[in-house]
């Protein structure tokens, strides 16, 4: 069995390599991630002004990013920003394509907890006189975050394991790092599977423990 | 995305204003570099419609892989067999908790390690269903235990062995339930397609990167691609699982 | 409506006898559906009214319209003299902005069949944040007077309960402090016991009787509680169709309705009970 072929000398040589770039990964998901909470609620929340025109671009927007490959936005937004002048670093290009890809997808995270509050909340607030915004950020928004704690759980997890999609325009991360090894030493075998590992060792827990805090968040805002 | 949004001429009329603004600033664009759009497609329509066949055929080759998979794997989820249970759930749980790009490396450059040597276009196909197919086995999974427990009984109390029961009863249902979210999976498959580019297949991606590298277009190059895609999935899958689910809630006495 | 037709309506109602609550010519209708039809309805100071009617004749539609919360077709309504979702601008009345309807607003509070209370804030807390965040009363200020009115309606052992722990009674009765605490000049309920379990409807219904007894507040009511309505009220309508088919003090309208859709619909519900 060529499994055999295993070298666990030339294991525990890369592995403070790809450890480093672990962190790096680690770095841009969370960077992504960041963006994209913010991002996708003011997509979210622009769907739904009173002026139709601002809503339907915006909703062909997020189409649009939803249904195309990550790898190509981050091409285009790599190699055509200087077609505008703009100079960005890989790191940077990687940060907005990849933080802009998962804005779309928490936009229609947050629409759904959004819509899941019941329309008599909103009436509520009216007659208490609230003001929009306060209605929103004291009264909807609480509530609609609990329903949308497990897609945003998902897609932190998505992001992280799409980030090896950054290495093709040269950001440092995991799967560059392999990358590298493999080019310099010719072996495959070793980094490929330990970066497979180190997903799993990462990506499992995080998606488990996403699950209870989704379940002690509810509890604490008294919605169980 | 609501798959149940009927496509109408409204969304037809935006998606046309929308190619037609992207026209418009490519070709002025284009200008810049001495080419208007249409002297683009023109000259490298061919390679981006021969990218668009091979993504269509690996989308349909790894939708085919996905879907046999997501259904074996989520009936064996379900097996009273342990081990058959947790054969499915190591194999869901790997290709759920890695990254496409991982697979597709791992399997295009460790496997030939193991003896077993696949050509690119194949370990592209079989990298993107075999990861859809883990996703998709959970959508399979969850249909199953949605259709309502009476169906059981009823199968059971007409004697029915366990497989017919799954088979003529339980399935046909399910089907039902679980194609709304297979139109978004099958999504997210062609979008996965896109990452064969990088082990060299000559997919839309990869000819969008090739023209960019010999021309400098990169907005004209990805932008066309992006498009294409945009229009593959919203205006062909979309629509034919919607047809699909029509289809079948006919078949099923349920229009 | 034009811009015209609302040129005969007055900017502002002046008198000794300025009703609190008056409808002039209201309509409403959804597309074809008429669900108010040119309604005029005067509420006095402190005056109760009860609203019945079979479904669909647009009783809750008026407690909504005084809640700004469906706009109004045709017709002006004024609050205590005023118009409620128009305003002053020359000499005549136009849709009133944001700015208006919040002011206008704060005159009015209200009770809805599914309470509608904050599921993520205690009863206090709900008691609490319109007072806090609208009012602008201090934190102290607004939690003395949340919790008196938790007393009045009995709830203030509760008052650091989320509404999850409360049974629909004893919500019903945190929503009408938390409306309470706004301190409107009219209050409506809008079948505050129809989603109710039959055993907790008197503890809500004291609470509204205790509110009539002992507070001057003006308040339009919608009931399907014949019994309850002819006990607390001063005058009770019977919609009919998008308009008042019939009106009167409740001996009159109950023990001798003169109209025969009233019969009608006074027989119905009695066989129904």
């Amino acid at each position: 069995m060529t499994l055999l072929n295993w070298r666990w000398d030339f294991t525990w040589e890369i592995l403070p390599r790809l450890l480093l770039a672990t962190g790096k990964t680690l770095i841009a998901a969370g960077l992504g991630y960041a963006i994209a909470i913010v991002l996708g609620l003011v997509l979210a929340l622009a769907q739904r002004t009173p002026y139709r025109a601002l809503t339907m671009i915006v909703r062909e927007i997020v189409e649009f990013i939803r249904s195309t490959p990550l790898v190509l936005q981050v091409f285009f937004v790599f190699y055509v920003a200087p077609q505008f002048g703009v100079r960005l670093s890989p790191w940077m290009a990687g940060m907005i394509a990849i933080g802009l890809h998962y804005a779309s997808y928490l936009s229609e995270v947050y629409r759904g907890g959004l819509d899941s509050v019941p329309k008599g909340q909103w009436e509520a607030a009216i007659s208490l006189n609230l003001s929009t915004s306060r209605t929103y950020f004291r009264v909807i928004v609480p509530q609609a975050l609990p329903p949308s704690f497990a897609g945003m759980g998902n897609y932190l997890v998505g992001i992280f394991k799409d980030t090896p999609i950054l290495s093709v325009i040269g950001v440092a991360e995991l799967m560059h790092a392999a990358n590298s090894v493999g080019a310099e030493t010719y072996r495959f075998l070793e980094p490929y599977t330990l970066v497979g590992i180190i997903f799993l060792g990462i990506s499992l827990p995080a998606a488990g423990g996403f699950r209870v805090f989704e379940s002690w968040m509810r509890r604490k805002l008294g919605m169980s | 995305m609501d798959l149940r949004e009927p496509i109408d001429h409204r969304v037809a009329g935006r998606a046309s204003l929308a190619l037609y603004l992207q026209v418009r600033i490519f070709s002025k664009l284009g200008k810049d570099h001495g080419m208007s759009y249409f002297e683009f497609i023109a000259k490298y329509g061919d390679r981006i419609l021969s990218g668009t066949l091979v993504s269509m055929m690996l989308t349909i080759l790894a939708a085919i892989l996905a879907i046999a998979i997501a259904v074996a794997a989520g009936l064996m989820r379900m097996s009273p067999n342990p081990l058959v249970r947790g054969i499915a759930t190591l194999y869901i749980e790997i290709f759920r908790g890695t990254s496409l790009l991982v697979q597709l490396y791992w399997i295009f450059f460790v496997l030939p390690l193991f003896g077993i040597t696949l050509e690119k276009f194949t370990a592209g196909f079989i990298a993107v269903g075999m990861n859809l197919g883990a996703y998709g086995s959970e959508v399979v999974r969850g249909a199953i235990l949605s259709v309502p427990r009476g169906q059981w009984e009823a199968a059971l109390a007409l004697n029915m062995s366990s497989g017919k029961r799954m088979l003529r009863v339980i399935l046909p249902q399910a089907l039902l339930i679980m194609l709304p979210p297979w139109g978004n999976l099958l999504i997210e498959l062609l979008k996965g397609t896109a990452l064969v580019a990088l082990i060299a297949v000559a997919d839309l991606t990869f000819q969008a990167k090739q023209i960019n590298a010999t021309t400098y277009l990169s907005a004209q190059s990805f932008g066309t691609a992006l498009i294409v895609y945009y229009i593959v999935a919203r205006f062909v899958i979309t629509p034919s699982m919607r047809w699909l689910e029509g289809y079948m809630k006919r078949k099923m006495g349920r229009a | 409506m034009t811009t015209e037709d609302l040129l005969t309506f007055p900017l502002a109602l002046q008198g000794d006898h300025v009703p609190m609550v008056s409808f002039r010519q209201v309509s409403k209708s959804y597309g074809s559906l008429t669900v108010l039809d040119s309604l005029d309805l005067d509420v006095a100071e402190g005056e109760m009214v009860t609203i019945i009617g079979p479904s669909g004749s647009g009783k809750t539609t008026v407690l909504r319209m005084l809640m700004t919360l469906e706009t109004i077709d045709g017709g002006v309504i004024y609050i205590d003299g005023r118009p409620l979702t128009h305003m002053p601008k020359g000499i005549g009345l136009v849709a009133a902005n944001s700015r208006h309807l919040r002011k206008m607003r704060s005159n009015i509070g209200m009770c809805f069949q599914h309470f509608n209370l904050f599921p993520h804030m205690t009863a206090l807390e709900n008691c609490m944040e319109g007072p806090v965040n609208v009012l602008g009363l201090s934190k102290k200020e607004a939690r003395e007077r949340s919790e008196q009115l938790l007393a009045m309606v009995g709830m203030v052992d509760k008052r650091h309960q989320h509404p999850s722990c409360l049974s629909g009674g004893q919500q019903q009765r945190v929503a009408i402090a938390r409306a309470l605490a706004m301190r409107p000049k009219v209050m409506l309920f809008d079948e505050v016991t129809s989603a109710l379990d039959p055993e907790v409807i008197g503890e809500v219904t004291n609470v509204i009787r205790k509110l009539v007894a002992e507070h001057n507040l003006t308040m339009l009511m919608v009931t399907h509680q014949m019994g309850f309505a002819k006990d607390i009220s001063d005058r009770v309508c019977f919609f009919y169709g998008g308009r008042i088919e019939e009106q009167g003090t409740p001996e009159e309208l109950f023990g001798n309705p003169k109209r025969e859709r009233t019969q009608q619909f006074l027989r119905a519900v009695k066989e129904a009970v």
